[in-house]
């Protein structure tokens, strides 16, 4: 890549106001340098990972308002989380959170699993219980 | 209390996190000397863990590997520390400063608050350097950022301890011990034939055969896996081979500007045409990557544009094949 071919597309870098650092060659033939505000096909890229995160969070939004999962997939989803780092968080074993997606299992838990939870996602117990609660 | 330190940007977080508290120490290290030393160049495919929902792909070595190999390289001896407790981090870390050492640390992206939210994936093998603390607020240089920035006590504590693969426990590390003199001429090399031997190893996931074994990967998603999903994971191949801190095409330009400054460091010039070869292999791989991104960005993709790509990763494959093997013979 020649330092003048280095991307200046528009990107996801504005909204935190930097760029990056991009190696690239300069007229000599010499490496040097340059900050690069994006690139078009990394940012669809993201975009595209996003838009299915987005897409997971909604799906788990309609299965938790019509009982089908507990409010916790729901937040797992919304912090980009998967089962395994979910119970990392909470220090329960996969299987365990797993049975906690069940809205029967969810109902009955104590105060003390459920804070475990509500501490991860940094919301209260009420919000845990109740989605609507949560703005997003 | 401040420590005097300079803040230099650097394209990947390890490099940069080597690069410039060598500098802080007065040994001249930029960032592609450490990451050709640390021998960070690699392809390497992992079927067995998940990152966001599709497997993953690393251009480049294992977090921590880098400092490692770089560091017992050049001779230098690094103090690492991981711990239980947060309190007790947070105390490893006070003493540090109060000490006037600027120490790095493994950190998760996730909670990094300064960084742009759609970057904030759980990423646990982000890199940078304390360099100071104020009342509660510590005083931040992470490599990939253009300039230093803050985390307050809370924040900190959170992406210390974030959760998951490769989680940080806090991890903390300095180095401790200098030799008299740097024998970078031994290190280059060393760094080098390691690169080489990853990139020729016979197993089917690592270096140029796992490039082809990639692309043939490829070739068989659209059917196996459904177009969503091929689409998902082709999209996860390029935003790990162009994620912030590759510097670009997977890394390669970063090599191509360490081959570069090696050849007069060890006054190889062979290296320096090397490094031109190398530079239009990285072109390739962004050449691939513009490619990929029009298949998910039209969904209908046919099936031929995949077999594209991977003829793509193919031709990628035979190069780094050939270079490699040059590049073996060139350091002999």
């Amino acid at each position: 890549m020649k330092k003048d071919e280095v991307p200046q597309d528009k990107s996801n870098l504005e909204t935190a106001n930097f760029k990056e650092l991009c190696y690239a060659v300069d007229e000599n033939g010499e490496y040097t340098t340059v900050n690069s505000s994006g690139w078009d096909p990394k940012t669809i890229a993201l975009n595209k990972a996003i838009e299915d995160i987005n897409e997971r969070v909604e799906d788990a939004k309609k299965r938790v308002l019509s009982n089908q999962t507990s409010p916790i997939e729901y937040y797992m989803e919304l912090h980009k989380m998967d089962l395994a780092i979910l119970a990392s968080y909470v220090g329960l074993w996969k299987w365990r959170v797993k049975r906690h997606f069940k809205p029967r299992v969810f109902n009955t838990l104590s105060n003390n699993i459920l804070q475990k939870y509500a501490d991860t996602f940094d919301i209260s117990l009420e919000q845990l219980k109740n989605i609507t609660l949560h703005e997003n | 209390m401040k420590i005097e330190f300079t803040h230099h940007q650097s394209a990947h977080c390890e490099n940069g996190v080597i690069s410039n508290l060598m500098k802080h120490h007065g040994y001249n290290i930029s960032e592609p000397l450490a990451f050709g030393i640390g021998s960070g160049l690699l392809f390497c495919y992992i079927p067995f863990l998940m990152v966001n929902h599709a497997p993953a792909f690393t251009y480049r070595a294992l977090p921590g590997i880098i400092f490692k190999r770089f560091a017992k390289r050049v001779g230098i001896k690094i103090k690492r520390e991981k711990f239980k407790n947060p309190q007790q981090a947070k105390l490893r870390l006070d003493e540090n400063l109060k000490n006037s050492n600027p120490v790095g640390l493994q950190v998760g992206v996730y909670n990094l608050v300064y960084f742009p939210d759609e970057y904030r994936f759980h990423f646990n093998a982000h890199n940078l350097v304390v360099y100071g603390k104020e009342d509660d607020t510590y005083l931040i240089s992470d490599p990939v950022m253009e300039t230093v920035t803050t985390l307050n006590d809370k924040q900190l504590e959170k992406v210390r301890f974030a959760k998951g693969a490769f989680a940080p426990k806090g991890h903390i590390y300095y180095p401790v011990h200098f030799p008299k003199e740097l024998d970078l001429e031994k290190a280059i090399v060393k760094g080098i034939k390691h690169t080489c031997k990853d990139m020729l190893a016979p197993i089917p996931v690592l270096g140029v055969k796992g490039i082809r074994h990639t692309a043939r990967l490829i070739r068989k998603w659209p059917k196996k896996k459904g177009i969503k999903k091929a689409n998902h994971y082709l999209g996860q191949i390029v935003r790990m081979q162009e994620e912030i801190g590759t510097g670009g095409g997977g890394f390669r330009y970063i090599f191509a500007a360490f081959l570069q400054e090696s050849s007069t460091i060890i006054n190889k010039p062979a290296l320096s045409e090397l490094s031109k070869e190398m530079t239009a292999i990285g072109d390739l791989w962004r050449d691939f990557a513009v490619d990929a991104s029009r298949i998910y960005k039209n969904r209908s993709a046919k099936e031929d544009a995949y077999n594209n790509v991977a003829t793509q990763l193919e031709v990628i494959a035979d190069k780094e094949e050939v270079f490699f093997k040059k590049l073996k013979k060139a350091i002999k």
